[in-house]
């Protein structure tokens, strides 16, 4: 018995809390998520944002959450059930199982994997299949035309984005997430790589479907795209999901290249600030980044899209990763 | 060199950032968003809104059933019915507005020779039901009570132009 609570049981428990312990904040982090973004999109045309629920209307994402699970929910007719319902579920449960590798700070990791990268790569790609399946099984024209067209496009820019990681890669010689941050200890990647961190950023822009690149719901076309037929609680989780991917990928572009944890300048005042503070702010910086984009580009025509992606970003991003292996070879950089 | 600089200005995204520039800037300007339900825009004394039957300081009704507005309604909205009172004095038996056919071009206020059927500053009277809009004497004599005070100031303020 004590062999089975102490071998098996105890860490169970443990390995259970400490998952609580990210996902609980993420998602109380995706309910403010929404709010922010109403209150910045809102102060950015002059308007207020929602401000009755609540001191300042904070409460306003728990009313509207309340609100999505008591409506109905609504099955399409000859939509394939089983499938129409796993979509929302794994759109969900992909958004948030890429969190295990994400370090916190130094050592405050869940699974600290040394193929971390990568890993964070397949579960972004994977985000795709949510969408794919939820156009396809609403049996709807609208939807099936949003997940082709998302599944098009998170897979152009995911060629580039690989391209980006690469360079970065290079320069660390590791794909755990945590060596990447410890080497950026001296610069942050963000500025020897500062053309590679604003196509990072723009392609997790169309990674997560988000203004300007919205098209697989863009709704003066599409009605909603994708999940046009969905409502409710399946609605509820592909919008949790979506906004899950946002801080996933602006988790991402702190960790890969604004230094993670780590103060802006190593010394006394802001090493005092513990390094969790430091990643929340960077994530928190990228967050009010996208929403600061979305309220100011309008939405790229389909073409446009593709044009940057395919003739613009992959010839950049590879030129770039030829010029970074280049210079780290010809200057004797290369990591050990 | 147009070319040139036509790349360059795409590459180094200059008018992106311009542009976020300028969102950044509108975010730290005051809202100009009235906070409507507590807080209303101002209401020009000439504003068209709900009718209202008024009456008299001595609570006796202005109306005295000359059927001008009902004559001079273009949508047809109004209809009334009169005759003597036992004092002998001529009055609607019905006055009845029906304001989902209202236009609200304000014939009917002008046509008034006592100043009875007015448009109020009310424009709040949204209903659940349709039924709820066609408004019956009562109804329109209760919004006169209700709006007095206003709507005495509006004419006052007007009287000058009429």
């Amino acid at each position: 018995m004590a062999e089975f609570w102490s071998g098996f049981l105890l860490p169970l428990i443990i390995m259970v809390l400490q998952i609580l312990a990210i996902t609980v904040p993420l998602l109380v982090a995706v309910a403010f998520m929404t709010y922010a973004e109403r209150k910045i999109m809102g102060a950015m045309q002059m308007r207020q944002g929602p401000s009755i629920v609540g001191p300042f209307g904070l409460m306003q994402p728990f009313a509207d959450g309340l609100k999505l699970f008591a409506k109905e929910q609504i099955l399409p007719e000859g939509a394939n059930r089983v499938v129409f319902y796993v979509a929302p579920m794994l759109t969900f449960f992909l958004a948030l199982i890429a969190w295990a590798v994400i370090p916190f700070d130094y050592g405050v990791v869940l699974s600290n994997i040394n193929v971390g990268v990568l890993y964070l790569f397949a579960i972004s790609s994977l985000g795709v299949y949510g969408i794919v399946m939820a156009g396809w099984a609403s049996n709807s024209r609208y939807a099936f035309l949003g997940a082709l067209r998302s599944a098009a496009q998170m897979v152009s820019y995911e060629v580039s984005m690989g391209l980006i990681i690469i360079s970065v890669l290079l320069c660390v010689g590791s794909l755990n997430l945590t060596d990447i941050v410890r080497a950026q200890e001296k610069v942050w990647f963000c500025i020897p790589l500062l053309p590679m961190f604003v196509m990072f950023f723009i392609s997790a822009l169309a990674e997560t479907n988000r203004a300007p690149f919205d098209l697989p719901e863009g709704e003066s076309e599409l009605v909603a795209g994708f999940m046009v037929e969905y409502s409710s609680a399946p609605f509820a989780l592909f919008f949790l999901g979506e906004y899950a991917n946002m801080i996933l990928m602006s988790a991402m572009t702190s960790i890969l290249f604004l230094g993670g944890w780590l103060p802006p300048l190593p010394f006394a005042p802001f090493t005092w600030v513990p390094g969790i503070v430091w990643f929340a702010l960077k994530i928190a910086f990228c967050l009010f980044t996208y929403v600061w984009v979305r309220a100011t580009v309008p939405r790229y025509r389909y073409d446009q899209l593709m044009r940057l992606g395919w003739k613009v970003f992959l010839p950049l991003s590879l030129f770039w990763v030829v010029l970074t292996a280049g210079v780290l070879v010809t200057f004797g950089w290369l990591p050990k | 060199m147009a070319f040139l600089d036509r790349a360059a200005r795409s590459l180094f995204l200059t008018e992106l950032l311009g542009g976020m520039a300028l969102t950044l800037r509108y975010m730290f300007k005051p809202k100009v968003t009235l906070n409507y339900p507590y807080e209303k825009g101002p209401i020009s004394s000439r504003f068209r809104g709900e009718h209202v039957l008024r009456r008299y300081a001595s609570g006796e009704e202005r109306c005295i059933a000359c059927k001008l507005c009902e004559a001079v309604c273009p949508a047809l909205a109004i209809t009334i019915e009169a005759e003597p009172r036992d004092d002998g004095s001529r009055r609607t038996t019905r006055y009845d507005i029906d304001m989902t056919k209202c236009i609200y071009c304000g014939l009917c206020q002008e046509a008034c020779p006592v100043d009875a059927v007015v448009m109020g500053p009310n424009f709040e009277f949204s209903t659940e039901s349709r039924e709820e809009l066609f408004y019956n004497k009562q109804k329109l004599l209760a919004n006169g009570d209700r709006w007095e005070a206003e709507i005495a100031q509006n004419l006052a303020a007007e009287a000058p132009y009429r």
